[in-house]
């Protein structure tokens, strides 16, 4: 058991303390409390990041993410969750470098290697991909509104807002990428037995 | 509508963002609509499955490059355990600031929580709402805090007892680390009066007098060890 030292208290703390105090700490440049937060959050960094733009660039976007993030760190007030925050953060540098590459542009309808849409039944098992590969393959713009609004929770309106298209735009990639994955979930339970 | 502008809204059906009346008519049509019963139902899929994906960490560790970028040195960079319980240890400086930290969050927590149940929050505070005490779901006080009570005043006695052999930096952060749990303590009693049986309050309230009896008993040890 740790012993307790003069001039210095050990206590057992909530994530949610812990992560309050972390900030307050990193805000004031401690670096090992910005590891932590680091720690704590780049899986949903990295994931986010894969999903939107790419396994080749996600790595490069985690970095450059986290590096906003404490160069910013001094504009975060606590109105949201530090997660949230750093969520937005993450967001807004991921597609505004998206943008700026004229990807969206390029491949927002017809993009190569896209999946097919496919209004008819789900693929045959035997040629069902990995749910992320699919997501990986849909159209950019479909792609960014599915993980932002099905994966990330994001609204409508928010998502347009960041995007920077209408919310009815939004609706129709939302159904777009949801149909094109259809044919790529996994078979249910009964059809796998009859396999 | 032709059967493509049926299924072009089932994504919206799906979210619950078409009105009453569209509602209805796109219901109508499911009733006799198998292939618009199955597209809605694997779309259902689709979602579902999203919301279930787990996130991954990368595959090589980021931080260096990160902390290197930032002009922080990597290599004395905290390490810090993914699955052994957290225990951190403060210096003054950072008790302080945690202690600040927790009248913040519990502030802000308490203000959330009376935000979702009370539309003035402030009338509601200077004004308890009567009947409060016979609602079924108030917390009574039983044998657990009788316990309670009695390990903070035993704890506060040891305290009182050995306070001499702090310094005084160290008295008057525990001082004000008190102070602030007791404060957020008496709000969250003051909140839980209103409401008795909102859940976020009784688990606040919980933690709160977790928090106060453990930094009692890490200050009453460090007392006692400072002999």
């Amino acid at each position: 058991m740790h012993e307790p030292s003069v001039g210095a208290l050990t206590v057992n703390r909530t994530p949610a303390v812990d992560a309050a105090a972390d900030v307050a700490l990193a805000q004031s440049g401690d670096g090992h409390a910005f590891e932590r937060l680091y720690r704590g959050h780049v899986a949903r960094v990295h994931s986010l990041a894969r999903r939107m733009a790419g396994p080749d660039e996600a790595d490069e976007l985690t970095q450059d993410a986290f590096v906003r993030a404490w160069e910013k760190l001094g504009t975060f007030r606590g109105e949201a969750a530090f997660g949230t925050w750093l969520h937005r953060l993450a967001v807004n540098l991921i597609l505004s470098r998206r943008s700026r590459m004229g990807r969206d542009r390029q491949r927002f309808d017809d993009a190569d290697g896209a999946l097919d849409l496919k209004p008819t039944a789900p693929a045959r098992p035997e040629l069902a991909i990995d749910f992320e590969t699919a997501i990986a393959r849909l159209p950019e713009g479909a792609k960014h509104v599915f993980v932002l609004h099905d994966v990330e929770g994001y609204r409508h309106d928010e998502i347009a807002g960041q995007m920077g298209i209408a919310v009815g735009t939004s609706k129709a990639q939302l159904h777009r990428a949801r149909m094109l994955l259809r044919g790529h979930l996994e078979p249910k339970a009964k059809e796998r037995g009859r396999r | 509508m032709t059967p493509d502008q049926w299924t072009a809204r089932l994504s919206e059906y799906l979210d619950g963002e078409l009105d009453g009346a569209e509602r209805q008519a796109l219901d109508a049509h499911l009733d006799g609509c198998a292939d618009c019963r199955d597209t809605l139902a694997e779309l259902q899929r689709v979602t579902l499955r999203a919301t279930a994906l787990s996130d991954r960490e990368p595959a090589a560790d980021l931080w260096p490059g990160i902390a290197a970028r930032i002009g922080l040195p990597a290599a004395t960079a905290a390490r810090v355990s993914r699955l052994a319980p957290r225990r951190w240890s403060f210096t003054l400086p950072q008790l302080a600031a945690a202690g600040l930290l927790l009248a913040a969050v519990g502030a802000g927590g308490l203000w959330l929580a009376q935000r979702s149940w009370s539309p003035e929050p402030a009338a509601m505070a200077r004004e308890p709402v009567a009947g409060a005490e016979g609602s079924k779901f108030r917390l009574t006080r039983n044998e657990g805090d009788d316990a309670y009570d009695r390990a903070v005043a035993d704890l506060e006695r040891v305290l009182a007892e050995n306070r001499s052999r702090l310094d005084t930096a160290t008295v008057r952060v525990l001082e004000e680390s008190l102070r602030t749990i007791d404060r957020a303590l008496a709000r969250a009693r003051t909140a839980l009066d209103q409401d008795p049986s909102n859940s976020y309050l009784n688990a606040h309230l919980a933690e709160t007098m977790r928090r106060k009896l453990d930094l009692l008993r890490r200050a009453a040890a460090l007392a006692t060890a400072s002999s």
